[in-house]
């Protein structure tokens, strides 16, 4: 059986075009995906697994006890994750939160959360992957490598893409890379500029400077020659319709939130000349979606904690690093994430010493060493589901194989009830 | 030994591997690795394919280095868990570890 217009799940691009082969229940052939959508697909556990308790085999009403009794019994729980699964799950998570009086936070803290708290400050333009791919002619990816982290971006929104202002495809546009290194992005930009490892802010308050027609009274700013910059602020007042691209580069480096404040403001002032806009690289597939969820059931988009009995925001004091390396959290549910191989290693070691369930698919580092492991379907596999593009266009997500598993949002709608049942 | 500024980030092997799990021998090939500049491999007297153990304050790991086109100066990591293992854990308030532009120290091993 072939299913077209597959929506693949691994990264904020949700390529919507994916064709999957399926035979006898299993995935034989997925075309147009990148490598590691089609790596995605092609291994997705198809196998049935049983929940289990310090790593012995249980019932799943077992486990479900196990895990409520863990999470009623905290002070002060964490739930941590949502990237990788739906929106039916993240909305249910932020419901057990609730119900719990625990802190929740996504992924987002360690990725674009320095740019939620930027967009606080100072506004964001909006605009869809549709509209950059007809009408931009200016494109500028800084700190950020699509060509590797986001493979099919390039062909499908921005760089390669024929819109319909843009027939030409990538001799329409002109682009730009900013980056401490080459990379395979850079090697595919008409201008590359090599910014010193920590000199963001200085290079975008310099860009500022240059656009209000100041003069500067030196001829570099972070390795980079002024005339160059001013060569990039020419290009920018005088381009149809720019935009600025940005990842990990801008809100990891030293700054954070500054960086991504300077960047939007330098965007401000850009639309005083001509139609300029920017847009994070979103990384995990349904990151974007954590995002929205958390803010229309919460009114915040991460690092949200409700021991109070509303919510309450405060990145720093509710985001998941901050409450595991200060031994805050006193028990973790961790939802479709791995925080054992992605944090600090004081905050990943709290999660083995405190009871932490797992809720995912795959057998990662933090299931390692949870007390509770819960394994579910995969969202975009073999769960149907909602997720958000990097743009925040929600799209469907397909279910193009059975799974023996059940999915996110069922077995936390069995904790939701039985913390309903205790609590009664 | 010698002082440098740690960058980390994704890679297409990391990537595609990530699904083949994080035990798979992929994973590990895929995020084990610092990349060096040759003017850097060069004046540690140092050679692709060793081993050098990285150092910060906050952890330290052995990997396999390699010639890589950064900056002298600069090291590279792939996102996962070595890189993971060398950053601090202090947020300054925002959530987010100061993943990029961290001090590391190299020692050949």
């Amino acid at each position: 059986m072939r299913v077209e217009n597959v929506v693949c799940s691994f990264c904020g691009c949700l390529c919507d075009d994916i064709v999957v082969e399926v035979e006898d229940n299993r995935i034989t052939e997925v075309k147009k995906a990148c490598t590691s959508g089609r790596n995605l697909f092609l291994n997705a556990p198809t196998q049935a697994a049983k929940p289990t308790v310090d790593g012995e085999e249980v019932d799943w009403p077992e486990a479900i006890d196990v895990a409520v009794r863990i999470l009623t019994e905290a002070a002060n729980p964490l739930i941590y994750g949502l990237s990788s699964t739906a929106s039916e799950a993240q909305r249910k998570a932020i419901a057990l939160a609730d119900l719990l009086g625990a802190t929740i936070d996504s992924t987002s803290s360690v990725c674009h959360g320095p740019t939620t708290i930027g967009v606080q400050i100072e506004g964001e333009p909006t605009c869809t992957l549709g509209e950059i791919k007809h009408r931009a002619d200016l494109l500028v990816f800084w700190g950020c490598n699509p060509a590797e982290a986001h493979q099919r971006h390039f062909a499908r929104y921005s760089v390669l893409a024929r819109g319909k202002l843009t027939p030409g495809g990538r001799k329409d546009r002109t682009v730009v890379v900013v980056d401490v290194r080459p990379t395979a992005s850079s090697r595919m930009a008409d201008i590359f500029l090599q910014v010193r490892p920590g000199y963001d802010f200085e290079l975008l308050s310099t860009l500022r400077a240059l656009l209000k027609g100041q003069e500067l009274d030196v001829d570099e700013v972070g390795g980079i020659e002024v005339a160059q910059l001013r060569d990039l602020v020419e290009r920018m007042k005088s381009c149809r319709f720019g935009v600025i691209f940005f990842g990990m580069g801008v809100t990891q480096t030293g700054g954070k939130h500054l960086n991504v404040a300077e960047l939007l403001t330098l965007i401000a002032e850009l639309n005083a000349h001509t139609r300029f806009t920017t847009m994070p690289m979103r990384g995990h597939g349904n990151v974007a979606g954590a995002d929205c969820t958390l803010t229309w059931q919460t009114g915040y988009p991460f690092a949200v904690n409700f021991a109070r009995g509303y919510p309450q925001y405060n990145p720093g004091e509710f985001s998941a690093v901050d409450v595991l390396a200060r031994g805050e959290a006193d028990a973790a549910l961790i939802i479709a994430s791995d925080p054992v191989a992605h944090f600090p290693r004081q905050a990943a070691q709290r999660l083995s010493q405190i009871p932490t369930i797992v809720l995912d698919p795959e057998m990662n580092l933090t299931a390692q060493v949870a007390r509770v492991v819960l394994p579910t379907a995969l969202y975009g596999v073999s769960a149907a589901g909602t997720a958000y593009r990097m743009d925040n266009v929600p799209l469907p997500l397909k279910k193009v194989v059975d799974s023996p598993q059940p999915t996110d949002e069922q077995v936390l709608d069995w904790i939701i009830e039985k913390v309903k049942t205790c609590s009664a | 030994m010698s002082e440098f500024i740690l960058i980390t980030g994704r890679t297409a092997k990391q990537g595609a591997a990530l699904s083949r799990g994080k035990d798979s021998t992929a994973y590990r090939q895929a995020t084990g690795f610092v990349e060096m500049s040759r003017e850097d491999i060069e004046r540690l007297g140092v050679e692709g394919g060793q081993r050098v153990r990285l150092c910060t304050a906050f952890g330290e790991v052995e990997l396999e280095l390699r010639e890589g086109d950064v900056p002298p100066g600069v090291l590279f990591v792939p996102l996962g868990p070595a890189a993971n293992a060398l950053i601090p854990a202090d947020t300054q308030g925002t959530g987010m570890p100061g993943s990029k532009g961290l001090a590391v120290e190299v020692k050949p091993l």
